[in-house]
């Protein structure tokens, strides 16, 4: 393609980047906050939103809640749903050991995606509002209104969770946890607690996420996994364990998407959040926020 | 699921066994099956997808098929004999559709329906014409499944050259019609071997034929977003948007073109995923509305397919065309299985090839099975107008006028 667009054109590629970035990012938090304290990648995140896609379309079905409202229901029921799962399923099976806990995970989203299938079959569920389709006009181009409260929703998501990573006793230690969990075991920490907290945590994000995208998207059984592979980059992109990395990552994860579908299709474009990952693993195997290993 | 206790009653098994000998005797593999048959109904293998990626077209298929089922038991059955049907997941692969064919041919089943997709399809033939059973394909349109010379095989419903041909013909006479406004056209469609094809196809015969191709957009499925590619239209505007998706990427097309504000003077779909899909009407209307599609549709004027349709829902489902090409499958499958007198398999086989079997709900032809594919056999090209979808073209089952250009 050697089409000359003119540069609003771009402008609007970028603009429809970083706001589909901001929903990866939010994918992508809740599997950082998960590896940087349990050290395991989370292989049922995809499931957890798939299954938190399908609560937020019950929300709207049978009890009529709009789904940036059905965020403030389901992010704290995702976050006792994710608690439980690590203090009763996960920690449990796993016997201490981490690479356990990997296995364990994937077993989980075996579960969760064929118990979703059993209830809700493969047909795609979709909410519509009456703002669904609603945009403004910038004078270049059009902003969806779901996806600009998406963006700025983000934004205040990542707050309250680096407030409480910073602020809060839990998150001191959370953190604790994170950096040297023997140690904060002997300062009396109940590691099992902190591990079921953050995993709490990682799964309300996933809630959160949920509510921003399906006003725009749909739920089915398998709807989440679109997003996973994406969120593995961006935390690699942006650091294990890193917040602002995982912001950070998303936003440029979206835009390179977005302009790489631009310039060399979709199909195409893809390949260069790929390139990214292969280029952060060679170059800076820590990622762009992440502590040294 | 059907795996029926017979009592076992010494005259009977002297019985069965005596003429199974005889059966064998005279080499034909077949006759246990007829044994079985007339002891516990006409078993017919039902096969689907119906878990896995297209369980919903599967699950729809099915019912279609049971529907019919229960029609012609419901009627008394086939010369006396009730059709037990014998139902098989094909799990949404090839490989699945070929194990389930091996359980049927051990059920003994007289023949076997389905398949829905192109792949599944081409497998299940393979597999049965190995056991010499008759396969009736349910969708599947490669042209492949009907011309590599199997015997058993037979296709009621219109195959991809003919679909293609009639969509590019009937695109040509939509636009004429309304004084050629169309010139220039973006292809969207997914990358695997149904977008890529059709895209491939769409390049090579559309500017022949008056249109030019301004930008060929694939994308892989799921796509999760498609703000970039309607970027991509709104940059070039287009007098024509061609997408070839399967359903969740189609609604998310229309979705976001009509976020955008991008409005063509019209969305042509050949085979389209959403583009005739009672289910988009219903939850996106507006950004359904004008869309064109050639695909497999029933005769709008056909008062046993409104009937039908009623009756599908009525029981909260959408009357999808999986339904009704299953539904039209088991009754050409009956119609043979009753001109053939018995429920052998070969005798089956030579009653389809004869067949002139003619759904009183298909806007067909004459039914004329040619190397095992209906002659008869056309699309329609739907447009959804009034919240509903209508048939434009051909004119003699037409139900509405096309709306072309998309007015302003």
């Amino acid at each position: 393609m050697t089409r000359v667009f003119s540069p609003l054109i771009l402008i609007t590629a970028v603009l429809n980047g970083l706001m589909t970035g901001a929903v990866y990012a939010l994918v992508a938090l809740g599997l950082t906050l998960i590896y940087g304290v349990l050290h395991i990648i989370n292989f049922a995140h995809g499931a957890l939103l798939s299954a938190a896609l399908f609560a937020a379309f019950l929300a709207w079905q049978k009890l009529g809640l709009d789904p940036y409202l059905a965020a403030f229901l389901l992010a704290p029921v995702f976050f006792a749903l994710g608690y439980g799962l690590q203090r009763f399923i996960i920690g449990p099976a796993s016997h201490g050991d981490d690479r356990n806990m990997l296995l364990v995970t994937l077993g989980l989203a075996v579960l969760i995606e064929n118990a979703l299938l059993y209830e809700f079959h493969a047909d795609t569920r979709t909410v519509d509002l009456a703002y669904g389709f609603k945009s403004i006009d910038v004078g270049f181009t059009f902003l969806a209104v779901s996806r600009l409260i998406s963006f700025i929703a983000v934004f205040a998501v990542a707050l309250v969770l680096w407030l409480i990573m910073s602020r809060t006793d839990i998150g001191k230690a959370i953190r604790a946890v994170a950096s040297e969990k023997l140690g904060a075991e002997l300062a009396g920490i109940d590691v099992a607690h902190i591990y079921a907290m953050t995993f709490g945590l990682g799964t309300a994000c996933v809630a959160i996420a949920a509510c921003l995208l399906i006003p725009n998207y749909y739920a089915s059984p398998s709807a989440g996994n679109a997003f996973v592979l994406i969120a593995f980059t961006i935390v690699v992109l942006g650091g294990m364990g890193s917040v602002p990395g995982a912001l950070i990552g998303g936003l440029i994860v979206g835009v390179v998407e977005s302009l790489g579908g631009f310039f060399f299709g979709e199909s195409l474009g893809q390949v260069g959040i790929f390139l990214i990952f292969i280029a952060v693993l060679l170059v800076r195997p820590r990622g762009l926020f992440g502590a040294g290993a | 699921m059907s795996e029926q206790k017979i009592p076992l009653n010494r005259r009977r098994f002297l019985a069965t066994t005596a003429l199974g000998a005889a059966a064998a005797a005279s080499g034909s593999l077949a006759m246990p099956s007829v044994l079985r048959a007339q002891a516990s109904g006409l078993k017919i293998g039902l096969l689907h997808p119906v878990s896995g990626a297209l369980s919903y077209s599967g699950q729809q298929g099915r019912i279609g098929a049971m529907m019919a089922v229960d029609e012609i038991n419901a009627a008394g059955g086939i010369k006396g004999a009730k059709i037990d049907p014998v139902l098989g997941d094909a799990q949404s692969t090839p490989d699945g559709g070929t194990a389930e064919v091996e359980k049927m041919n051990a059920a003994e089943v007289s023949c076997i329906i389905g398949g829905y997709a192109s792949s599944i399809c081409l497998a299940v033939s393979q597999a049965a014409a190995r056991y010499d059973l008759p396969y009736a394909v349910d969708v599947g349109v490669a042209d492949s499944i009907v011309t590599r010379g199997l015997k058993n095989t037979f296709r009621f419903g219109p195959g991809f050259g003919v679909i293609s041909k009639a969509a590019l013909d009937n695109l040509v006479t939509i636009n004429d019609a309304a004084g050629k406004p169309a010139k220039t056209v973006i292809i969207v469609h997914e990358d695997s071997l149904f977008g890529s094809g059709l895209a491939k196809l769409l390049n090579a015969q559309l500017p022949g034929k008056g249109f030019e191709i301004l930008e060929t957009i694939p994308h892989p499925t799921p796509t999760r977003d498609f703000n970039t590619v309607v970027l991509k239209i709104k940059a070039q505007n287009p007098d024509l948007v061609i997408p070839a998706d399967y359903y969740n990427e189609y609604v998310l097309l229309a979705r976001t073109m009509l976020e955008q504000h991008v409005r063509p003077k019209g969305i042509y779909s050949v085979l389209g995923g959403a583009a005739s899909s009672y289910k988009f009407v219903k939850e996106f209307p507006d950004a359904a509305k004008y869309i064109m599609d050639c695909n497999h549709w029933f005769n709008p004027n056909s008062a046993k397919a409104q009937e039908l349709k009623k009756q599908v829902e009525d029981k909260g489902q959408f009357f999808t065309y999986e339904l009704y090409m299953n539904y039209n499958a088991v009754h050409l499958v009956a119609d043979a299985i009753e001109r053939a007198g018995a429920a052998d398999r070969a005798k089956i086989t030579a009653a389809l090839e004869t067949s002139t079997f003619a759904s009183p709900i298909m806007p067909y032809g004459p039914t004329k099975f040619v190397n095992g594919q209906n002659e008869g056999a056309a699309p329609a090209n739907t447009q959804v107008l009034d919240n509903d979808i209508k048939v434009i073209l051909p004119p003699e089952f037409a139900n509405a006028k096309a709306v072309f250009p998309i007015p302003a």
